[in-house]
């Protein structure tokens, strides 16, 4: 018989035993006794104190998103748990895994609206991949073993595990679970091989093939097997937001984002080739725009790991299920050796037309205040195109996203399909640590940024080296784009009064500078880059700037907006 | 918009673990899309630790296809179906109770007894309670004569019960399956 230990000992090397090293988290009364045993396992896991729960869920996606590994938040109930949902419904729609364990009260509370008491596993249960409360000491093997496989295993998402006090205090034998199946879940759906044939006959008759790339190709680690995919039948590949990445920015296949800010070539193309290939990426309507007009002449061909998400927006005309790592290389194998030069010299027109129109405008003005695409252009550019980019929502997202070039994998956190404001600061936090050696660098705007900036408090507290880019226009500015095209230049509550951000910076022990010069721009990226340490630039940058081109809401692929074509 | 289609009565059939909190995970999927659950029951199925639910709503067969898909996906869910009414046997139960003099001055219980096909479930001085089983329809006509004649003092309706005219067994069978597969104990099945 093993030597009892507390259900909080248990609960922590649980954690060890799934390979976890840090945790984000926040003390509180119902989850005291898993903070008093940390104090024992400071050497083994090493815990960030943020300074909101929020942040904690948040880090923990950019840690994951980077990593690749399971992300761990620790919070306590009530206020905590609610405090945490952002990210949970985040991490959700963005499939990200992670697990976030809040404390409970005492079992015998349970249901009687004790302090701090709310119902945690109710509340979540739409927003998460399993919730779960642990009433007896004797469960949490189990649990942790169980919340970890479900979090990183198919299609991965959050998890929560609500742990009632008693069951932190309660003593119990430790033995380790590992958890390789569940008998109600299938992670990963059986390759039909016929699907894999009628997909290969699909794209080898295709003359004008487009390949969509979504996180699926991230999640599955399968960007090895895309590019002998793409390359072998040369079709060209357009990335969701979420895909970027997958791809390396120089790739010739890869002719650029889709969606509402993506870039004009693939969504025009999206609207004129014969066979359309989506990988791991679901149709969002930032992607589609109005379904009755989407792709209406291809074929589709939809490679997914989840079921629920053939058929779900556009009807799929070869739905090939499983994980794409595997399903790519079948299909791959079967494809015939291809050339599609004409089709693909066709992206170059509106490829030119964008960058004449929207892309030297934005990245290289000769004059008048500083475009935010040049911001951009410039750090990317001195981090060798090779950093890891964070962003917050809103312009800043689209235009990050947009400029930002990427030589490998995993090297975008952005919250693509909640939209989260304020995810920036901590995800960015998160995948420092998901990724110690390499530079993180987050756009953020002034609005975002205040949503979360008390994580400056956790930046100052771990020292992580977190180069904070912010795109200060003094307005929310997607709001404000909006307002102009749409809301009859009526500019209701956007702008914003802001604060001194280097003071506030300085008040963290943050240095950091604020540029609003064109001229000054290039060396105060280079001293940001060259400071060894967390490093506020506040550029001031174009207070009525827009992000083209621009697909409005709802309406066709090809109805894209790109601005004074001057 | 895709052409409209006709909202037929689907029957939705969830086998799941017998975990707390079920139950709100499948109706959250059903309020997310604005879908009403017309009938639900849920009990134990034939296979020890699994339970059961059926599930019955108006809806189009595109919308209920994706609902079964995202019943489907949840963790402790081990496979949903759907039907129509002409795949399915099915049956609902309902309970009627009325004042016994009322009944008698009714005339003669043995014809309402033998053209509904009711039972007697009880019968005291003051009251009776009468059981019928039959679809919507047949269970309804009773309570209409019986609330028309001489009022009904309670009435109670079971959420609908269902067996699939197929061959194929089909929760048995992808327990097998899964079985197989992953070279696990035997699953019990119960007979």
């Amino acid at each position: 018989m093993n030597k009892k230990i507390t259900g909080s000992e248990a609960l922590l090397r649980s954690l060890i035993d799934e390979g976890v090293d840090t945790i984000f988290g926040y003390p509180g009364g119902a989850i005291m006794p898993v903070f008093d045993c940390l104090f024992d396992y400071k050497k083994k896991i090493n815990h960030i104190l943020v300074r909101h729960e929020q942040g904690a869920t948040h880090a923990a996606q950019g840690y994951a998103r980077v990593s690749g590994k399971v992300g761990v938040a620790l919070m306590t109930s009530g206020p905590a748990a609610t405090n945490a949902i952002t990210g949970i419904a985040d991490a959700m729609i963005d499939s990200t895994p992670i697990v976030v364990i809040t404390g409970q009260v005492v079992s015998a509370l349970l249901g009687s609206d004790a302090f701090q008491e709310t119902d945690v596993v109710g509340i979540s249960q739409p927003i998460t991949k399993w919730a779960y409360q642990i009433r007896s000491a004797e469960d949490i093997a189990w649990a942790v073993a169980r919340a970890f496989y479900i979090a990183a295993t198919g299609r991965p998402g959050p998890v929560i595990l609500d742990f009632a006090k008693d069951a932190q205090s309660d003593l119990v034998s430790y033995t380790p679970i590992k958890i390789n199946h569940i008998r109600s879940y299938i992670p990963v759906p059986d390759i039909e091989p016929e699907m894999i044939v009628e997909a290969a006959s699909l794209i080898n008759a295709s003359k004008k093939p487009l390949a969509l790339v979504g996180q699926g190709v991230i999640l599955g680690n399968a960007e090895k097997e895309l590019l002998t995919f793409l390359r072998k039948a040369d079709i060209p590949a357009a990335s969701t937001i979420l895909g970027l990445s997958a791809i390396p920015s120089a790739e010739p296949l890869n002719v650029g984002m889709l969606g509402m800010h993506g870039n004009v070539a693939p969504n025009l193309k999206t609207n004129e080739c014969d066979v359309l290939i989506a990988i791991g990426m679901r149709f969002d309507d930032r992607v589609t725009g109005d379904l009755n007009t989407y792709a209406k002449q291809a074929k589709v061909i939809h490679f997914d790991i989840d079921p629920s998400e053939i058929n779900k927006n556009v009807k799929t005309t070869v739905a090939v299920l499983g994980n794409v790592k595997e399903t790519l290389s079948k299909v791959t194998g079967l494809l015939r050796a291809n050339k599609h030069t004409a089709w693909r010299e066709t992206f170059k027109e509106p490829y030119e037309k964008e960058l004449k129109y929207v892309i030297q405008k934005e990245l290289f003005p000769e004059n008048g205040p500083i475009k935010m695409g040049e911001v951009i252009h410039k750090v990317t550019e001195a981090t060798g195109n090779d950093a890891v980019l964070v962003t917050d929502v809103g312009q800043n997202q689209m235009m990050a996203v947009r400029y930002f070039k990427y030589q490998q994998s995993r090297s975008v956190v952005t919250s693509g399909g909640l939209g989260t404001m304020g995810f920036g600061l901590p995800a960015a936090i998160g995948a420092k640590y998901g990724a110690p050696h390499r530079t993180v660098c987050l756009f953020v705007g002034d609005g975002g940024l205040q949503m979360t900036i008390q994580e400056l408090g956790t930046i100052m507290e771990s020292g992580v080296e977190v180069k904070i880019i912010l795109l200060n226009n003094c307005f929310l500015g997607m709001v404000r784009q909006w307002q102009e095209l749409f809301y009859d230049k009526r500019y209701s509550e956007t702008v914003m009064k802001n604060p001194d951000f280097i003071k506030i910076a300085d008040a963290y022990g943050i240095p950091g500078k604020s540029v609003s010069e064109r001229s000054e721009l290039d060396n105060a990226i280079s001293e940001m880059l060259q400071t060894k340490s967390a490093y506020l630039l506040e550029v001031k940058v174009e207070e009525t700037g827009m992000v083209y081109p621009m697909i409005p809401a709802g309406t066709c692929v090809t109805n894209i907006l790109l601005g004074n074509e001057k | 918009m895709e052409t409209k289609q006709k909202e037929t009565l689907y029957t939705v059939t969830v086998f799941s673990e017998n975990s707390v909190g079920l139950l709100n995970q499948i109706t959250i999927i059903f309020t997310r899309r604005r879908l009403n659950i017309e009938t639900l029951s849920v009990s134990p199925s034939a296979i020890e630790g699994i339970h059961k639910f059926t599930i019955t709503t108006f809806s189009t067969r595109d919308i209920v296809e994706k609902v079964v898909k995202q019943i489907d996906k949840r963790v402790d869910i081990i496979k949903a179906y759907f039907n129509t009414n002409d795949d399915l046997v099915f049956q609902e139960i309902a309970l009627y109770k009325v004042a016994t003099n009322k009944l008698l001055e009714m005339g003669s219980i043995e014809d309402i007894v033998r053209r509904y096909n009711a039972r007697i479930l009880d019968i005291t001085e003051i009251w009776t309670v009468l059981e019928k089983t039959g679809h919507y329809e047949e269970t309804q006509a009773l309570f209409k004569e019986l609330s028309q004649k001489i009022g009904v003092l309670q009435f109670i309706r079971s959420g609908r019960v269902a067996i699939t005219k197929s061959k194929v067994e089909r929760l048995s069978d992808m327990l097998a399956a899964m079985e197989h597969k992953l070279g696990i104990r035997k699953l019990e099945v119960g007979s």
